[in-house]
């Protein structure tokens, strides 16, 4: 672990510290401007289930005390963060009693496994992509189509998908509307599960690749032009190496690292597309998660989900700065 | 290839022989490419945009925007030329067809089109106003300065803008279309802030500031009068790329039943048309309009920034 200099490393982790920390502070301070009171709320729906409440005066009080707002401002802020720190946010009013935690990490897995998945494909077929629109020996035809099929690139997943689900699932029929998997299979390690879960997560999937991995193509594009006239290139091929090999180990190797970077740069954006995904899809991720909390107005949970997207973002951010020296040994990081 | 890789303006040679129709058109480009602005994408993109700035335009001057209005007609009526699923065909009255309230589509997007766009642009005119200034300031001037800057839009660089936005609507209820702008531009500033005080940073060091600073210029006529000129296109680029994150966060609010409520926008119709089945129901024109001008939108802007990358990267100008 030698190549990291303790000072970069250190001064990573105040930056990832003061990420967390201060998005944890917003969350917090934004609902405790708003004048709107959780406890009447949770009074509120306590009245639309039961007809009516006596000793409303009382509840409130005690729902106060439940949640933790009768305390000074102060002492609920320390609570809050030190609660932050081992994930727990206190319990849905909307679910009431479930902790926060509870249900994200039922919904947490869905959103992460959506997200690699389709992460890794967008980042192998658009580098690829990118890489092939600058190879002197690719078809004509690689050339004249990629360009095209970029265009369609700079759209929000959450238009691709609307268009897959209506051609996909709603004309055609060929995938479930809806859900992450099947109401009719018993979630385990079947294989109907596991097909179910396929087919109920090929579109969401196929929605985020089809518009992301145009940024990649776009970004390889510029730096294959960079390797391209690089002498170690021309002497390869003056070596009389196969071009596919020159290609690939040679170009896209070395033209590749500054995507990783990109990669950190881009994670925020594609966690929030890929949460409107979820979203139109009805998939049992974080997305819907947050949308129902937003519109059951349950605060604890729209700030843990907030909060631990934050925190993923944050986190895959400082291990892509950490990874980078291992991968490309060219960086070295100065101690500015 | 190489024949038309001159960076400077020097592309000579005209061949005795007679042209062939390849080599015409490469001459054609050569000289497109003298003025580098006025390069093809650079015009496709910036057409798409007026497109839907004239389309809100003179849509106001010649329909009738009352019909935006819930119940103003029948419900569900499918655009000219077509049928819904009830049989009825669409009428001139409605030639988009109308929502599920009744509303008109036309008149919708009329209104709603050039609104999504407004957002975008002013919160990025905002975002960049910060970039510009806090990213001057911290090339400029360095020390404790730039220390609390560089560490200030690292830290938010990260935070996405979509969720800290969720939890602010979620607890406020409605805003109106100015302050959305206003709370996306607290998120769009760090990425030009971030470029400007890299470009500024590598440009102290060339011979024309250096010079200016010998001959006894102010700060402030250096920064604005010497380097921004040279940040142009630069800034360009990020301004389209930070209207298209605006955009694609205001959207994102509209679509999860966030952002103004009683204004039409985009974004908040597809919501609309996903709440009511739209898709179900084969009402395609409902979810499908907004998205179509959505997405005309995106492509727009990103024709505009490719167009842009050719201008500052004149190495790019080869392949298209």
């Amino acid at each position: 672990m030698g190549r990291i200099p303790r000072d970069y490393l250190i001064n990573r982790l105040i930056t990832l510290v003061l990420t967390i920390l201060i998005a944890a502070t917003i969350i917090w301070i934004i609902p405790r401007l708003s004048p709107v009171d959780p406890a009447e709320i949770a009074l509120g729906r306590m009245a639309a289930g039961a007809g009516s409440v006596a000793n409303s005066e009382e509840i409130l009080a005690q729902l106060r005390a439940n949640m933790g707002i009768d305390q000074p401002l102060i002492v609920q802020y320390l609570k809050y963060i030190s609660g932050a720190l081992v994930f727990d946010f206190g319990l849905s009013t909307a679910a009431f009693p479930t902790p926060v935690s509870t249900l994200i990490l039922n919904a947490l897995p869905w959103t992460l496994g959506l997200m690699i998945l389709s992460l890794l494909i967008t980042f192998f077929i658009g580098n690829l992509l990118g890489a092939l629109m600058v190879w002197e020996r690719s078809p004509k035809l690689v050339k004249v189509a990629i360009p095209a099929a970029m265009v369609f690139t700079s759209i929000p997943p959450i238009l691709s998908g609307l268009l897959l689900m209506w051609i996909f699932a709603a004309k055609l029929q060929w995938f479930p509307l809806t859900g992450a998997y099947s109401i009719f299979v018993e979630p385990g390690w079947n294989w109907a599960f596991v097909q179910s879960v396929i087919s109920h997560g090929f579109l969401p999937a196929l929605s985020i690749v089809v518009v992301t991995f145009g940024f990649w193509a776009l970004g390889m594009r510029g730096l294959m032009i960079g390797v391209q006239g690089e002498d170690y290139v021309k002497l390869a091929e003056a070596k009389g190496l196969k071009p596919r090999y020159i290609l690939y180990r040679y170009m896209i190797r070395n033209a590749i690292l500054p995507q990783i970077t990109a990669f950190a740069l881009k994670i925020g954006l594609l966690i929030a597309g890929q949460v409107l995904v979820e979203r139109i899809f009805a998939y049992n991720g974080m997305g819907k998660l947050l949308y129902d909390a937003i519109l059951n107005q349950d605060f604890p949970v729209i700030q843990g989900v907030s909060y631990v997207i934050i925190l993923i973002t944050a986190l895959s951010v400082f291990m892509v700065d950490l990874l980078y020296p291992f991968i490309d040994p060219r960086i070295r990081h100065e101690t500015a | 290839m190489s024949n038309y890789s001159t960076d400077d303006n020097t592309a000579e040679a005209v061949s005795p022989a007679p042209l062939t129709r390849a080599e015409k058109r490469q001459a054609r480009r050569i000289r497109r490419f003298d003025n580098p602005w006025l390069n093809p994408k650079l015009m496709w993109g910036g057409g798409l945009l007026l497109a839907i700035i004239a389309l809100g335009i003179i849509g106001r001057l010649i329909w009738d925007l009352d019909l935006v209005f819930t119940g103003s007609s029948t419900l569900k009526l499918p655009p000219v030329g077509f049928e819904n699923l009830r049989g009825q065909p669409g009428v001139w009255a409605n030639p988009l067809g109308t929502d599920g309230g009744g509303r008109d589509m036309l008149a919708l997007i009329i209104i709603g089109a050039p609104n999504t766009l407004f957002v975008g642009l002013l919160a990025s005119l905002i975002g960049m106003s910060i970039g510009i200034f806090l990213g001057f300031s911290a090339g400029f001037l360095g020390g404790r300065t730039d220390d609390v800057i560089r560490v200030g839009a690292d830290v938010m660089i990260t935070i996405p803008p979509l969720l800290i936005l969720v939890v602010f609507q979620s607890a406020f209820g409605d805003v109106t279309l100015t302050m959305m702008a206003l709370l996306i531009a607290g998120f769009v500033w760090q990425s030009p802030t971030r470029l400007i005080r890299a470009q500024v940073l590598s440009m102290k060091q060339s011979g024309y500031v250096q010079m200016a600073q010998l001959s006894g210029a102010s700060t402030t006529h250096i920064m604005f009068r010497e380097m921004l000129p040279n940040l142009v296109p630069y800034l360009f680029g990020s301004f389209i790329a930070s209207v298209t994150t605006s955009i694609v966060t205001a959207v994102g609010l509209e679509v999860l039943g966030l952002g103004p409520q009683r204004i039409p926008t985009l974004g908040r119709t597809i919501y609309e048309a996903i709440n009511a089945g739209a898709l179900i129901q084969n009402l395609w024109w409902w979810w499908g309009i907004p998205t179509l001008l959505l997405a005309v939108m995106f492509i727009g802007l990103l024709l505009i920034n490719l167009g842009l990358d050719e201008v500052s990267n004149p190495r790019l100008r080869k392949l298209s």
